[in-house]
């Protein structure tokens, strides 16, 4: 609640400002902000859901009430990773491992609402520029490979991934009131990587993006959940025996409780 | 009933992996197979990394064979010379299967090849367990289908092994080496298919080895038991993929079930048992042939780099 006082009066000093400064049309100003910059995973969690909101610092410092000149397009993205891609094939009546693809960095999580349609607010060649939308995600095919290839196989990456929640394109999802403030929800599955998120926000008008503006979520574990991970990776002789020693003793206890009863 | 899994990286029904031990637990006890066969397709199928799931639940059949391995012990029913045998056996297969594990993954076709060798030695397990139980069952039942006893209690080819000794418990006078070589086999495939390999043992065990039935679950559980302790170790040193609370909760239903499973199995009639059993492994063979045969749910499958 007090960023938003906070984000609110700084939007009252630049509006008062603004006209002093000079009368010539210039680029909005966007002012963003995250419901939370940190979001912990422990146990329970089960997803989280972000409130990604700001506000449109109109150039001549007037606002329009009623209908904003921009669009507002709204990016999640989180850590990228270089993957192997493989794709199942009909052969000899199985479906087996057939064609693979390398790309250097595909992003492990995409989230991308806008306050319209994106084919109505950018054409695709700034969409590619930005990496607004699912379909223009830089992959970086790693080798040769035809364009056709790369095509095909990233339909399939963004597939899998919008079918477990960790790519998502939601159009109409940012809604901007009274021109100035601009809100949207952008929800993380509970199997995201942890890491660190980037939040862009860009102001388009005419198929230009005239204003962007940029933040960060950390997404990582607290606690027990972090005490497992970081033990199973540096301490994972420990580990290993702490879990034969966890599932001798549940055996065997349960073989005392029963002989009891 | 939400749970996080550290190491999976996502969030589980925990009551579902509670009952899914459960049902596991239930068949070890009553069968003497570790149920790995069943949860790690079954945790695959509910969206569990394949790694993780094997991994993990490597150390859930180890939970259920020590409360079996401990009913079975109080009841005289381990063959413990013949159990140190099929281990010392089952850690040189381990070796051989975690080099072939390599070998396949390097090539890109480890799941396939994993789904295949479900298939086949299901299917063959299933397909002669039910040959050898359904006639025995129906005996009782239908005179003329009475067999006179067989003569010949082990596999020729274990009798042609050399040096022999008295396995009193089994009933048997082999050579040790019959049992590191069954250990071996069993060992191999645990590595590759994530399973303790007790569907395997224990008609090997019946009609390869000849042992007595008396102690072939209880002993087919004690070597489980070291078999998977081993897995668990090699995973938690490799993979990195043994999920401890994943395995707590798989731990405590196939604890509890394995001790409901192992007072059902008392009370039932052996033939019986092998016949139930032999049903279920031919349906997880079919299940699996099915799933190599219809289109996936997801053609591409994603691997870090």
């Amino acid at each position: 609640m007090m960023r938003l006082v906070r984000l609110l009066m700084a939007c009252a000093l630049m509006a008062g400002l603004a006209p002093a400064a000079h009368a010539q049309p210039r680029d909005p100003i966007l002012v963003p902000e995250i419901s939370q910059h940190e979001v912990i995973v422990r146990q329970g969690f089960t997803g989280a859901d972000l409130l990604l909101y700001g506000a449109i610092l109109q150039p001549d410092g007037r606002a329009r009430p009623g209908t904003s000149p921009y669009d507002i397009v709204v990016v999640l993205k989180g850590p990228s990773e270089a993957i192997n891609l493989r794709e199942k094939r009909r052969i000899w009546g199985m479906w087996i491992n057939a064609d693979s693809a390398q790309f250097r960095s595909a992003p492990s999580y995409y989230a991308v609402a806008s306050s319209r349609p994106l084919s109505d607010i950018v054409d695709p060649r700034t969409a590619a520029i930005y990496e607004l939308g699912v379909n223009y995600l830089q992959l970086s095919p790693i080798g040769a490979i035809r364009p056709e290839e790369v095509s095909r196989f990233a339909e399939g990456l963004v597939a899998k991934r919008e079918a477990s929640g960790l790519y998502s394109q939601q159009e109409d999802a940012v809604s901007i009131s009274e021109g100035v403030l601009y809100q949207a929800r952008i929800a993380l599955p509970s199997s995201v990587l942890t890491g660190t998120y980037t939040a862009e926000t860009f102001a388009i008008a005419n198929g230009r993006v005239l204003a962007s503006a940029t933040s960060e979520v950390t997404v990582s574990k607290k606690g027990f959940e972090r005490a497992v991970e970081v033990a199973s990776r540096q301490w994972s002789l420990a580990y290993g025996l702490m879990a034969v020693a966890l599932s001798v003793f549940m055996g065997w206890a349960a073989g005392r409780l029963f002989a009891l009863g | 009933m939400d749970v996080y899994l550290p190491i999976a990286n996502l969030s589980v029904n925990g009551l579902i992996i509670v009952l899914l031990g459960g049902a596991t637990g239930f068949l070890s006890g009553m069968f003497g197979v570790g149920g790995g066969f069943l949860t790690t397709p079954l945790l695959i199928f509910y969206g569990i990394p394949p790694t993780v799931a094997a991994a993990s639940a490597a150390s859930q059949v180890t939970g259920a064979s020590v409360s079996g391995a401990v009913y079975h012990a109080r009841r005289k029913g381990i063959d413990y010379q013949m159990g140190a045998m099929m281990i010392a056996g089952g850690i040189v297969g381990t070796g051989i299967g975690a080099f072939l594990f390599r070998l396949l993954q390097a090539l890109g076709q480890i799941d396939v090849a994993i789904s295949i060798l479900y298939v086949v030695i299901l299917a063959g397990v299933g397909i002669k367990m039910a040959i050898e139980a359904v006639p025995e069952l129906l005996a009782d039942r239908f005179e003329r289908l009475k067999r006179a006893p067989s003569k010949r209690r082990h596999h020729p080819l274990f009798t042609s092994l050399p040096g022999r000794y008295r396995f009193y418990r089994s009933g048997l006078y082999i050579s040790p080496l019959a049992p590191m070589l069954v250990g071996m086999a069993v060992g191999t495939l645990t590595m590759l298919m994530g399973i303790g390999g007790g569907f395997l043992l224990v008609p090997l065990m019946l009609y390869g080895l000849g042992m007595s039935a008396a102690v072939v679950v209880g002993t087919s559980l004690f070597q489980i038991l070291f078999t998977t302790i081993a897995t668990t170790m090699m995973h938690a040193l490799t993979t990195n993929a043994v999920d401890i609370v994943l395995a707590a909760l798989l731990l405590l239903g196939s604890v509890s079930g394995a001790q409901i499973g192992a007072k059902f199995a008392s009370a039932a009639k052996p033939e019986l048992l092998r016949v139930v059993l032999a049903v279920i492994v031919l349906l997880v063979a079919l299940f699996m042939a099915a799933g190599l045969t219809y289109r996936p749910r997801e053609i591409f499958t994603v691997a870090p780099l």
